[in-house]
């Protein structure tokens, strides 16, 4: 990948040494104030893109690796013992943090807003395994500090390969903030997760999970709909998405309660799994 | 900590956001109302009696300057230094056109192209981003593709006020722009789009450098200049 950039950088210094070239031969314009004043901008515009560049493969990386921690997660519900996924998803979600290191310090001295487009949607596919995470351990919702907790990087750990220039800056700890609207809509996309966990969890005769997703996905949703309006535009699209999870987390509560009277455990179990199979093609959305 | 307070947490935050985005919107607005002023000042300069009138109308448009400038001291107030660019969309386009407006009143006092030291001068601005509020690198260079659209309509009005040489020295000028802009990488966002208009501004000054040769009027004014 850095072999590929230093030749098209190489390249463009070529070409616009032949334009050089060729502006001499012609005429006394390229020795100009004008067009020196250009080469500098163009230097500091390919700087600009290509960390954008950079960072938007970063970004990529951070969501598969997401993706896949939170495909992890999911089996949660078939596995006999959580300890054992729960560590997986640990690891996994440690090596999403050395790349959101990696993010950190190509934006070390910049003003983060300028390239948040890059990463926006890879922190937020972070958010979400994270909280997702969060909330199979301990059935509550991840706090924006305990994220960024985490993503508290010191200089010392795990980067032999930047060993040098990061030593020479001291002590000094490198940290990266996800923003709160990134955090809201990373939640957002929890709840979806959330719903599909219930849906099977009931496929697998597991009763009381579904009534705690309920809970915490109806205070969720009044959260939400206490932010409404006053919140970025992306936050009150999801909001419609969340209000459909909700719904069918609540009626799959509902069936629960009302058939749990009247069939025995273990009868439940196979209402489910066709109803959850019915639900599945709708939650592309989510 | 409960998820209600979470999200009460998070509603203060983006209060707080809303209310910073107004006031900025509010100063951005003025500096609007203050940058067409000048670009009234500026446009008299297409009319036929407006050409003798240059340095006057640029002296004063210089003065207009420095209501731009407390206005964008203002705005600096209005929010923290390093974030930026977390709200530069709301004057980005403005500071573009400002940026315009003060290159063409440099090209019209010294038919030169404005550097950004010289743009971040006069509206009372930084060029590193490290020092405080900046002109962004793309910004200045949209603001002068603004220019060059402009100065492809004032060399049609000057051959129409009779100045045939002046179409000359423009089509020179933003020949050495479009060779300048070559130079840069662009990638498809709103500043390539804005450059793809500059070969139609070059083509117009073309043809009228054209016009005005095949008649022999450049030639005349040579002559004129010459002695």
């Amino acid at each position: 990948m850095n072999a590929k950039d230093g030749g098209s950088r190489k390249r463009k210094q070529d070409s616009a040494q032949s334009q050089k070239t060729e502006g001499h031969e012609s005429d006394d314009i390229s020795s100009c104030p004008l067009i020196s004043a250009f080469k500098t901008f163009q230097l500091e515009l390919d700087t600009k893109h290509d960390k954008y560049e950079r960072l938007v493969k970063i970004s990529r990386d951070i969501t598969i690796e997401s993706k896949r921690t939170i495909f992890l997660l999911h089996r949660v519900t078939s596995v006999p013992s959580t300890e054992e996924l729960l560590t997986e998803s640990e690891v996994k979600l440690d090596g999403v943090r050395q790349k959101i290191r990696q993010v950190a310090e190509e934006l070390r001295g910049e003003d983060l807003y300028q390239f948040h487009r890059a990463f926006t949607l890879g922190i937020q596919e972070y958010v979400e395994a994270v909280s997702f995470q969060h909330f199979i351990k301990h059935r509550s919702l991840i706090s924006l500090e305990e994220v960024n907790c985490r993503l508290v990087f010191l200089n010392g750990d795990k980067s032999e390969e930047k060993g040098i220039p990061s030593e020479k800056q001291g002590p000094q700890a490198l940290t990266f903030q996800v923003t709160p609207t990134d955090y809201l809509l990373g939640v957002a996309d929890l709840t979806g997760e959330l719903m599909r966990m219930c849906i099977s969890s009931v496929g697998n005769g597991d009763i009381d999970t579904p009534f705690q997703v309920g809970q915490f996905l109806r205070q969720i949703h009044d959260g939400f709909s206490y932010i409404g309006n006053t919140g970025p535009y992306e936050v009150s699209k999801k909001l419609h998405t969340l209000k459909q999870s909700l719904g069918k987390v609540e009626d799959a509560c509902y069936t629960l309660r009302v058939r749990g009277s009247e069939m025995p455990k273990h009868m439940l179990a196979d209402v489910f799994s066709s109803r959850a199979a019915l639900l599945d093609p709708e939650d592309g959305v989510a | 900590m409960s998820v209600t307070e979470m999200f009460s947490n998070i509603q203060v935050f983006l209060c707080a956001d809303q209310d910073i985005r107004e006031d900025i919107r509010k100063v951005v607005q003025t500096l609007e109302q203050t940058a067409r002023e000048i670009l009234t000042v500026l446009q008299s300069v297409h009319q036929p009696s407006g050409f003798k009138e240059i340095p006057s109308k640029c002296l004063r448009a210089r003065e207009l300057f420095c209501i731009i400038r407390d206005h964008i001291g203002d705005l600096k107030t209005k929010f923290p230094v390093e974030q930026y660019y977390r709200f530069h969309e709301h004057w980005r386009f403005v500071l573009q056109r400002v940026t315009f407006l003060a290159a063409f009143v440099v090209y019209l006092e010294s038919e030169s192209l404005v550097t950004r030291e010289e743009v971040a001068q006069i509206l009372g601005i930084e060029v590193d981003r490290e020092k405080g509020f900046h002109l962004d690198v793309e910004d200045y260079l949209a603001g002068v593709l603004i220019m060059a659209s402009e100065l492809s309509r004032l060399a049609v009005n000057s051959v129409t006020a009779g100045d045939y040489s002046r179409p000359l020295r423009i089509s020179n000028f933003i020949n050495e722009l479009d060779s300048g802009f070559r130079l840069l990488n662009l990638k498809n966002d709103p500043l390539r789009k804005r450059y793809d208009g500059l070969k139609y501004d070059v083509k117009k000054i073309e043809e009228v450098v054209y016009d005005l040769s095949i008649r022999g009027l450049t030639k005349e004014q040579e002559a004129v200049t010459d002695k």
